[in-house]
């Protein structure tokens, strides 16, 4: 779970992870194996194991919600276009979209299209999944939708590197927390250490300033007020 | 004001003649004859520069950066110079260096030419209209950047160029007529060769007029069938009803 204040460098790391930004410095390691960014062919083939969600979904706009699932089965990994069909429609099945599989983006809402993008990137079968900030560019009744779906992969036992706003998630879900600041990561542990009581972390101080704001404008936060209470 | 007043009374109305039997008679086979001709311009040229305009504005896009001002360079010199100079510089200009095009090639040659450095502009622009983030959403599933332009980019960038591409398919047709200038008997050549023999200017124009009014108002309506053909929600007219 990755937290910290906007511009700390969340979705840049993320993002340096499968290399769709070149990092500076630093090795990534799939299965401990070094990833070599410059071979294409490696590249392109350790991108279809690690999945990613983007805050704005990011869905094909010409394709429908199966086209969306499908394209990447038909034209990365080369599945015949009834069984990447099949496929597709299983994955939608699993995000409880089925019945929406001939909508397109436009017809869909916030969380319909976020649930699309989750079952295009289970489609690959990927080994661990990148999500960045999932539901901050959701309306504040379409979360819980989407929160669902991640838990339930998180149940499932899904390998997940979290950007974050929301901490309820980052305390149901994580099993580590990682505060970034200034592109920079400032504090590293279990959710049990960094947000003890009295435990004086900055991770602590940033999710206490998240409920103060939460409190002055009580509808989008009750999830949030819920976390102070069990912090308290 | 004098000026205008002996404009309008040189008018004589009781002049006009529209010679029916001659325009059924005469003009109509003829012309008919140079529709062929001018068909036989248009399409190839409409097809290829299509095909041409589409990698010349990818290519402006994504090629590396010395394609990419060789490309600009392209551009901006057929773009710049008039089509008929560019048609004189192919047909009686290259020969000189031991070019030598047949009319009818010299004439599909400068036409794609010309209509593909205006449908690259097109295609240019839809392609960099394509959000940023569906590009990152292609390669971070695995696919390679030219399978990303491919199968991501294109059948949404072509979406959005169809209005002004077919804005340049009229455009073509138009300009087809200077095909009469490099010696080839198309609508405008025909028209003018009759025209010459009888003077009868006001039917053999009027005419021809029609003709091309005729074909271009076929091109509309078949532009208009493919782009509702290709329509999805979310792009353009059917954007609004598309909400959930």
């Amino acid at each position: 779970m990755l937290i910290g204040p906007s511009g700390g460098g969340k979705s840049t790391f993320l993002q340096c992870l499968n290399f769709l930004i070149h990092p500076d410095q630093g090795e990534v390691f799939l299965d401990g194996k070094r990833i070599n960014p410059d071979n294409k062919r490696e590249l392109y083939d350790f991108r279809q194991h690690v999945g990613m969600i983007f805050q704005d979904f990011n869905l094909f706009d010409h394709l429908t919600a199966e086209g969306n699932v499908s394209i990447a089965l038909r034209k990365v990994k080369g599945m015949s276009k009834k069984e990447a069909h099949a496929r597709a429609i299983h994955e939608l099945d699993r995000v409880g979209l089925s019945m929406r599989s001939d909508h397109y983006p436009a017809q869909l809402s916030g969380g319909q299209k976020q649930r699309v993008a989750i079952a295009r990137a289970l489609a690959m079968d990927p080994k661990v999944i990148l999500l960045d900030e999932p539901t901050s560019a959701l309306d504040p009744e379409l979360v819980g939708e989407v929160v669902a779906v991640i838990r339930k992969l998180a149940a499932g036992g899904m390998p997940m590197l979290l950007a974050t706003h929301q901490m309820d998630f980052a305390q149901a879900l994580a099993t580590e927390i990682i505060f970034m600041e200034k592109g920079r990561i400032v504090e590293q542990g279990s959710p049990e250490t960094l947000l003890a009581p009295g435990a004086g972390t900055r991770t602590q101080d940033f999710c206490l300033s998240l409920n103060q704001m939460g409190a002055q404008n009580p509808a989008p936060c009750c999830s949030k007020a819920e976390t102070q209470e069990t912090m308290e | 004001m004098e000026h205008l007043l002996d404009f309008f009374s040189n008018i004589d109305a009781s002049a006009f003649t529209f010679d029916l039997d001659y325009i059924s008679e005469k003009v109509i086979p003829v012309l008919n004859r140079g529709l062929w001709v001018s068909l036989s311009l248009i399409v190839p040229s409409v097809i290829l520069g299509f095909i041409f305009g589409v990698a010349i504005g990818a290519g402006r896009v994504f090629a590396p950066p010395r394609i990419r001002r060789l490309l600009d360079l392209h551009v901006t010199l057929v773009r710049g110079v008039p089509l008929l100079v560019q048609m004189f510089i192919i047909y009686y200009g290259l020969p000189s260096i031991g070019i030598r095009f047949e009319p009818y090639v010299a004439g599909v040659l400068s036409f794609t030419i010309c209509t593909s450095a205006y449908q690259a502009e097109y295609i240019r622009g839809a392609l960099m209209s394509i959000s940023q983030g569906q590009i990152k959403a292609a390669h971070a599933l695995g696919f390679s950047t030219l399978k990303s332009v491919l199968w991501v980019i294109i059948p949404q960038a072509l979406r959005r160029a169809l209005p002004g591409c077919g804005n340049e398919v009229i455009y073509l047709i138009k300009y087809s007529s200077l095909a009469s200038a490099i010696v080839m008997m198309d609508l405008t050549g025909e028209a003018v060769g009759l025209a010459s023999q009888e003077y009868k200017y006001t039917e053999v124009y009027v005419m021809l007029g029609a003709y091309y009014l005729a074909i271009t108002s076929a091109a509309t309506l078949a532009l208009y069938l493919i782009e509702r053909k290709t329509a999805i929600p979310g792009f353009g007219r059917l954007a609004a009803g598309a909400a959930k």
